[in-house]
């Protein structure tokens, strides 16, 4: 199948991998998928404590394109939002922006997953009551 | 398409029709159009005679009769034609059926087919390595046994079955012997009578034929074979195939046939000897990269590697604008299950989302091979270096300890 230039993109140069100390207080670590799957992917968020923005994002994940796609995409969006607005995240914006084909979706899904885990994680480092 | 850049390493999908085929074909199309089963004028007979002599090309191939040669559209449809023919058939001396859990899905499917019929089919597990197991297929023959379907050489990992053993087998119990040998036939020496094989359905474009063409040895005698047509009408193929010859892709069938007879040998040599150095440079340049199948009963051509903590469809993203390779990761299709062949071999669901299968054939070049290693190595680095899991394995994470999320 062919795929979209912006996912070939960021599966060639994806942008922000890499390891953010998940033991750091304002770190939050969302690991999901498993290796029988075929996809895992695991994404950190450094949350400025004051102001709940995200400063940084960073990713690794194993599987296809557009896994790998789907994540770089992900960090990119996720920096500089406020971790409320992160929340808002909805995959079908991941599935329009690279046009993910019908049998990819499942890929958008788990970076909209990470995100919320990434969030969920973070908020009880730092004893914030999780509002959704 | 530009093939002087592309690397074509899938021929166990499908290989290039060799120009010397098309050469011989293209006069079947426009001048020597006939029907073969019009035999009361010159064009029927020009064309009975291309096939006539595709058919002994075919036959001298496998070493067998040119009457035993039915031909078919493909392998799929011999497989199809075999095992339902025979079920049908020898219907009043039994419903058993032995088969491999690693065979192709067109003799499970027929399988399956069958036992809604009916019929009882035994799969039957392989070693790790992927051969058969011998005292576990005589184990499962009984008195209602009347096939049994062995692949000659399997299509995702190469390996070669125990097939004299197995035929042996089946002559001492009576069970008649059906072998889908759709990778081997023209690729290394297949001899079915020789062997013990009854039955055994190949096809054209996996030895540089056309498509849409391929065959069904049956055995005429000691013992005579009959399978039930699965197609009904004209009485084509000795009553059991109707239906109008594809004349010009037969009689390109039978001059890859020859080809295949007369090069087999050399190139057999040739192609090992670059698959060889392709898994060696593959293993010595990355850890952790596993060879699955048995090594020394194997296909000349194929090497099936798993690239651990990588996933093989994203691997393949990384050099497929160049190469074409398989995946035994079925990450697009809507199940996401993994190669069923590798995880009756016992590999994890994990190693076998991380397989890639290379196929070479004959026009393959060392050149090609050094491209390869190249861009193989660079991708397996480019993923692992994106990969969560090797990251944790390099940090010492025990992975089988880790609570995924499945999703």
């Amino acid at each position: 199948m062919a795929y979209s230039e912006k996912l070939i993109e960021h599966f060639k140069k994806p942008k922000n991998v890499g390891t953010l100390d998940k033991d750091a207080q304002n770190v939050g670590t969302g690991l999901v998928g498993a290796p029988e799957c075929g996809d895992v992917m695991r994404l950190q968020i450094e949350v400025d404590d004051d102001s709940k923005i995200i400063k940084d994002a960073k990713f690794k994940t194993f599987g296809c394109g557009s896994a790998i796609a789907s994540s770089s995409l992900a960090t990119e969006w996720l920096k500089g939002k406020t971790i409320d607005e992160a929340l808002a995240i909805d995959n079908m914006a991941i599935v329009e922006e690279l046009a993910l084909p019908p049998v990819k979706i499942h890929c958008s899904v788990l970076a909209e997953d990470a995100i919320k885990s990434a969030i969920s994680d973070y908020k009880s480092k730092n004893s914030i009551e999780e509002t959704a | 398409m530009n093939s002087d850049n592309l690397i074509y390493l899938d021929n166990n999908s499908t290989t290039p029709t060799d120009p010397r085929v098309v050469e011989a074909m293209l006069p079947y199309f426009t001048q020597h159009y006939g029907n073969a089963a019009s035999r009361n004028h010159p064009f029927g007979w020009a064309a009975e005679s291309g096939v006539d002599k595709a058919r002994e090309q075919i036959a001298s191939l496998i070493n067998v009769d040119p009457r035993e040669v039915i031909f078919t559209s493909g392998a799929t449809e011999g497989d199809n034609l075999a095992i339902k023919g025979v079920f049908e058939m020898y219907k009043r001396k039994g419903n058993h059926i032995i088969t491999l859990k690693t065979e192709h899905k067109a003799v499970l499917d027929s399988c399956k087919k069958i036992e809604k019929q009916g019929g009882q089919v035994t799969y039957l597990d392989v070693n790790a390595d992927g051969l058969v197991d011998l005292n576990k297929l005589e184990a499962a023959m009984t008195d209602k046994t009347i096939l049994v379907s062995i692949m000659w050489a399997n299509n995702e990992t190469g390996v070669i079955q125990p097939m004299k053993a197995i035929g042996d087998l089946c002559a001492k119990k009576g069970i008649l012997f059906m072998s889908d040998a759709t990778q081997a036939v023209g690729k290394i020496p297949v001899d079915p009578k020789a062997t013990g094989v009854h039955l055994m359905a190949f096809t054209g474009h996996k030895m540089y034929g056309p498509k849409g063409v391929g065959a069904l040895f049956v055995n005429r005698k000691n013992p005579r074979v009959k399978v039930t047509s699965q197609m009904d009408g004209g009485g084509h193929e000795r009553g059991m195939r109707s239906g109008t010859l594809n004349v010009p892709a037969i009689v390109g069938f039978g001059k890859a046939a020859e080809l295949a007879e007369h090069e087999m040998e050399d190139e057999a040599k040739r192609l090992s000897g670059m698959r060889d150095r392709l898994e060696k440079a593959l293993m010595s340049n990355m850890e952790e990269c596993y060879i699955n199948g048995n090594t020394d009963n194997r296909m000349p051509h194929v090497t099936n590697i798993s690239f651990k903590h990588v996933e093989g469809e994203g691997l393949m993203m990384t050099f497929n604008q160049n190469i074409g390779v398989s995946s035994g990761s079925a990450c697009t299709s809507a199940s996401l299950e993994p190669s069923y062949v590798l995880i009756a071999l016992g590999l994890g669901d994990d190693l076998a989302h991380s397989s890639i299968r290379f196929s070479l054939g004959r026009f393959n070049t060392e050149e090609e091979i050094d491209k390869t290693i190249k861009q193989v190595t660079e991708g397996v680095n480019h993923m692992r270096d994106l990969s969560p899991i090797w990251e944790m394995y390099k940090d010492g994470v025990d992975l089988d300890a880790v609570e995924w999320s499945e999703h």
